[in-house]
């Protein structure tokens, strides 16, 4: 418990702790907004209409703003002080050895992906995906101000995306790996000699799949009918689903590659975690 | 009592010496205020007037204004700190060091650079969230979302370039660690799937990034050179678009 503790309170992980009571409470502020809306309905254009003048409204907010915003970053920088380790020595390699804290999550990902997934082709899509939202995203209710009810599907897409798969992976990458990698609870002393047994097993071996090219081609197929499930989602629903047909086939592809890539991650966690499954497709040229 | 505190205030700001300090009085009216955000350098990206609920600080958190406010303090800070550093294998620790104990307020200094920058990576993560949950990516404001996305990952950049530079154990690693995926990249990584035969260690995206095999001195001084001078710049220039573009479409988004 005492590591962690000194863990917690490292002057470089004071961001992560930050972010656990930020993250709650704008959920709780802009929550408590959207309630408002959605059982009072949107706000009427007469209040809307009202402008005020940038000077001297907008600057005081800015100014008390900046003024308070500074007083919290003089605290912090007068209370705790930035790191410096030991010189740099390419011989000694700590033990966990990590990535800044915002790029956590994607290092946690190396434990489900192979490093050519992790972290180059799922960071890619992610940001591609981010700058996508606003052209796949046709609804156009809930603009500029908060609710729930009028964009449940995108609300939930983006905050599991956000919270989950970002925020409570950095978090875990930051205070729960040990050496190793490992993990390690709170009240678990971070031992650099734990070896755990590697019994990890691909998908087709599981299935009774011994030889190569059986293997490959088993692989291909279950990544293949994984992303098949859009199209056929598609078809299935397209004649009577209204939302579909104003979407439109390019978007629709779009958005379920898109979706079901973020869902493999989870996906991936649970084989791992669950079943010790090491690859779903082994080929000659890479696995996933 | 009033009669006579007026005359005195008369008196004193039409006695020579106030006049000579202040041109003129202030006017309380509309136009002045107009003409206070047109006519002021700093001020003049503001529109002269906004609606309301803008000012409201449950509506925008004001993300985006502290993640501008931080890159500033950074601004300041880092080119203070470039007196005291040579982004050298031999010197840029012992400049660190040096700093900390022997420059007066150098540590104040440090700490103020790496909390702000810290502070930055925070305020656009949740910028980015507030954005999303107001929805206010839809038109017209679809390319400025994608103008920010970019800014998040200039913004993550800056911080990474400027974590190796103190030269430490926690900066050489965090670096070696975080450069380590790039060799796995697709075709263009020697270790990626699907490489051809002349990618090599020694010429794949990588060794661009590190400009070596390893993190080395070579790295350090293309990461001071990315962290202090092209980065900030795309940054710049970036924001300036950004900010163009929250008033062009239309000022912060509301429900109209
Ligand atoms: C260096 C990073 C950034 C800076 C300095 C910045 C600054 C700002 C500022 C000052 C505003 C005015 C409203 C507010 O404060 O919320 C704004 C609005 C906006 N930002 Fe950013 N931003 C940054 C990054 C981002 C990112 C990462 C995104 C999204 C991916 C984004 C998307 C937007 C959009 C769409 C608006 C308009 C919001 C509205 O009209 O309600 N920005 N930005």
């Amino acid at each position: 418990m005492e590591h962690f503790i000194a863990l917690v309170t490292k002057p470089d992980n004071v961001p992560i702790v930050a972010i656990l009571f930020l993250i709650p409470y704008f959920l709780w502020l802009s929550y408590r907004q959207a309630r408002q809306t959605d059982l009072a309905g949107v706000p009427s254009d007469a209040a809307l209409n009202d402008k005020v003048y940038v000077w001297p409204y907008l600057c005081r907010n800015e100014f008390i703003c900046a003024i308070i915003v500074m007083l919290v970053l003089g605290i912090w920088s007068i209370t705790i002080d930035a790191p410096l380790e030991e010189p740099s020595d390419p011989t000694k390699t700590p033990n966990p050895s990590k990535a800044p804290w915002y790029f956590l999550a994607l290092q946690e990902m190396l434990v489900y992906f192979d490093p050519w997934v992790a972290g180059v082709v799922l960071p890619g899509l992610i940001i591609a995906g981010l700058i996508a939202i606003p052209y796949v995203d046709i609804n156009p209710k809930g603009k500029g101000y908060y609710t729930i009810k009028e964009r449940p599907f995108a609300l939930a897409v983006f905050c599991f995306g956000f919270i989950i798969l970002w925020i409570v992976l950095m978090v875990v990458g930051t205070f729960l790996r040990g050496p190793g990698w490992n993990f390690f609870a709170p009240w678990q002393k971070w031992d650099p000699h734990l070896v755990v047994p590697l019994t990890n097993v691909n998908l087709s071996y599981l299935f009774g799949i011994r030889d190569e090219p059986t293997a490959n081609f088993f692989g291909f197929v279950v990544v293949a009918g994984y992303y098949a499930l859009g199209p056929i989602f598609y078809v299935w629903k397209q004649k009577s689903s209204r939302f579909l047909q104003e979407l439109g086939l390019v978007r629709y592809i779009l958005v379920s590659f898109l979706f079901l890539t973020m869902l493999a991650l989870p996906i991936k966690m649970v084989l791992r975690l669950g079943l010790n499954i090491k690859y779903v497709w082994v080929s000659p040229w890479f696995n996933i | 009592m009033n009669e006579e505190r007026k005359g005195l205030k008369e008196k004193i700001t039409n006695s020579d010496i106030w006049r000579s300090i202040f041109r003129h009085g202030y006017e309380n009216t509309g136009r002045r205020y107009t003409l206070q955000v047109l006519q002021n350098v700093w001020l003049h990206l503001h529109p002269p007037r906004v609606s309301r609920h803008a000012l409201n600080f449950r509506f925008t958190w004001c993300m985006g204004g502290i993640t501008f406010l931080m890159f500033l303090v950074t601004a300041v800070t880092g080119v203070l700190l470039m007196f005291y550093y040579r982004p050298t294998a031999e010197y840029a620790f012992s400049d660190v060091q040096y700093l900390e104990f022997d420059i007066p307020f150098g540590m104040l200094l440090r700490n103020m650079h790496r909390w702000a920058a810290h502070g930055m990576v925070i305020s656009v993560m949740l910028h980015m969230f507030r954005v999303f949950l107001t929805g206010s990516y839809k038109k017209p404001r679809e390319f400025n979302w994608g103008v920010g996305v970019i800014l998040l990952l200039v913004t993550f950049f800056l911080s990474f370039t400027g974590y190796l530079l103190p030269w430490d154990q926690l900066a050489f690693w965090a670096v070696t660690v975080g450069t380590n995926m790039a060799r796995a990249t697709p075709v263009l990584g020697h270790e990626g799937p699907f490489a051809p035969e002349p990618i090599t260690q020694a010429n794949d995206v990588r060794f661009a990034l590190l400009a070596g095999t390893i993190v080395g001195p070579s790295t350090l001084l293309r990461f001071y050179i990315l962290h202090c001078v092209a980065v900030p710049l795309l940054a710049s220039v970036l924001m300036a678009l950004h900010f163009w573009r929250v008033r062009k479409d239309g000022g912060i988004s509301g429900p109209l």
